[in-house]
């Protein structure tokens, strides 16, 4: 009986899987047929991806994003998602692509299917005020640096530099703790760090060590869909010969990273 | 030790029960800090709440209209808000307008750190509802016995202090058992300004290791422990303190 039940359970799954895989039609057909291409981008991650005073989205994302558009010749759509939603969106079709600052993890790549090469990168630095001059990571030691909690380089920043970590829950908090001199330095991604030290109000601030923990972002389409990921491959290797990514920075204002200039030379 | 260690990390790697604040040295450290942060916050707390129970209680007693007053201020200020609400106040609101201090690295910071801001800030949460504790206690205490002292030509502060209070403190250690347990328990909040008390450092450690599960089962069994201990405490002292015949 046990073993009847758990037959028709394989069975039932099989043929399940047989007719989704069977009844989904190619995405890049879909957004022909469409005629936009959805993209999920981040729209509070300046200069990558955030609003402009009109609140449409813009950014270094958006632009990746729009050269995608321009190729298949749709129109495009932004879906502007956040960290703890992206790939879920993805997932359950309410997005076709996404640029959206993700590292590219193992684990990720279970969920859905982040495209090779890689197309961007960060890494950890600290944001700290000119005055104190820092200039190692050993600067930290017995300092009290702020930080977000649950951020991965918390405990390789405490035990490698042994920086006290003063951690809280959201950038609001850190970045005001930092302000008024509870931390001397704050820790955290470097792209959003170099968009800080952008901003007027934070003149007095820098980035001044040298990144660590060298991540790469990796874009995503659905899982299965390997002629999109295929097209997206052959468009991230051409953003990397043409430059189009240097150039990209240039104009939101990021000075070039090693990254992307290491890309460039590689496939150039 | 090594021993215990070692078989904890084993039972991670066959079963995936992942304790890392017992074999990890690092984990451990920080654990045990966050333990003792906990404990000594507690502590802090538990000592001022009680004494501004005290002294509220009999300021709120005055002859003079403005303390009274000020008093009850105090009590509808600090037991109506959230306590998370006045840890971020004193924080964020307090912290940066008072005068700032030359740090060790060169700048400068404000004049109390977020330890501080915790200690002060739940004492007086606490004490809000002490105050309010005490007041019941010193009510509980016969107008006759009060008329008595009078006559053999106390003073209020000594009638208050060798007569209502002692007395006031029997009737009153039970609320204020359940007052001191949840304040132990609110210093968990703490961690929203940065103490590195026992939550703060068991979420640093499971956004490490993703273990959240066995980490809350520790949280749990550890807040239950430390409460415990307090609760034992005090029923101790209840026993001690009794007197036949009264309360």
């Amino acid at each position: 009986m046990k073993f009847k039940i758990l037959k028709t359970i394989a069975v039932t799954a099989l043929i399940s899987s047989v007719s989704v895989t069977a009844g989904i039609a190619d995405i890049l057909d879909t957004i022909k047929e469409r005629g936009t291409l959805i993209v999920g981008v981040k729209a509070d991650y300046k200069p990558y991806g955030f609003l402009d005073s009109s609140g449409t989205v813009i950014g270094l994302e958006p632009d990746l994003a729009q050269d995608v558009a321009d190729k298949l010749g749709v129109a495009i759509e932004y879906v502007p998602v956040v960290s703890s939603n992206r790939m879920q969106f993805l997932e359950q079709g309410k997005i076709d692509l996404m640029i959206a600052t993700m590292t590219d993890k193992p684990d990720r790549r279970k969920v859905v299917q982040i495209v090779d090469p890689n197309y961007y990168s960060s890494g950890t630095n600290v944001l700290a005020l000119k005055s104190l001059g820092l200039k190692d990571w050993n600067d930290l030691n017995g300092k009290p640096v702020c930080g977000i909690q649950g951020a991965f380089y918390n405990k390789a920043t405490s035990q490698n530099y042994g920086a006290e970590i003063v951690a809280f829950k959201g950038t609001a908090e850190a970045y005001s703790a930092l302000k008024a001199g509870n931390c001397a330095a704050f820790v955290y991604d470097d792209s959003a760090i170099v968009a800080k030290t952008n901003d007027p109000a934070w003149s007095d601030y820098e980035m001044p060590l040298a990144t660590i923990d060298d991540a790469p972002w990796g874009l995503a389409v659905g899982l299965g869909e390997d002629n999109f990921a295929a097209l997206m491959s052959e468009m991230i290797t051409g953003w990397h010969k043409s430059g189009r990514i240097l150039e990209l920075e240039k104009k939101w204002g990021v000075t070039n990273t090693p990254f992307a200039k290491e890309m460039h030379d590689k496939y150039k | 030790m090594d021993f215990i260690f070692e078989w904890f990390r084993t039972l991670y790697s066959e079963t995936g029960v992942n304790l890392p604040f017992i074999y990890d040295e690092y984990d451990r450290k920080r654990m045990a800090e966050g333990l003792l942060t906990t404990i000594w916050l507690s502590l802090i707390c538990l000592f001022f709440s009680i004494i501004i129970g005290v002294i509220g209680a009999w300021l709120q007693g005055s002859s003079l209209k403005w303390t009274r007053r000020i008093v009850n201020g105090y009590i509808q200020l600090f037991r109506n808000t959230p306590p998370l609400v006045q840890l971020y106040f004193f924080y964020f609101a307090i912290g940066t307008l008072l005068p700032r201090v030359e740090n060790d690295w060169g700048g400068t910071s404000p004049m109390l750190g977020s330890f501080a801001w915790a200690a002060i800030s739940l004492s007086f949460f606490a004490g809000a509802f002490n105050v309010e504790i005490f007041r019941s206690g010193i009510e509980a205490v016969p107008k006759s016995t009060v008329e008595a002292a009078e006559a053999l030509g106390f003073s209020r502060l000594q009638i208050y202090r060798d007569i209502t209070l002692p007395l006031a403190f029997r009737v009153v250690i039970p609320a204020m058992n359940n007052n001191l347990v949840n304040l132990v328990k609110t210093t968990t909040l703490a961690y929203a300004i940065a103490v590195p008390e026992m939550l703060y450092e068991a979420n640093q450690i499971w956004s490490d290791n993703v273990n959240v599960t066995e980490m809350m089962i520790f949280l749990l069994l550890a807040y239950f422990v430390l409460v415990g201990v307090l609760v034992a405490g005090m029923n101790k002292w209840e026993r001690a303190m009794k007197i036949p015949g009264f309360g």
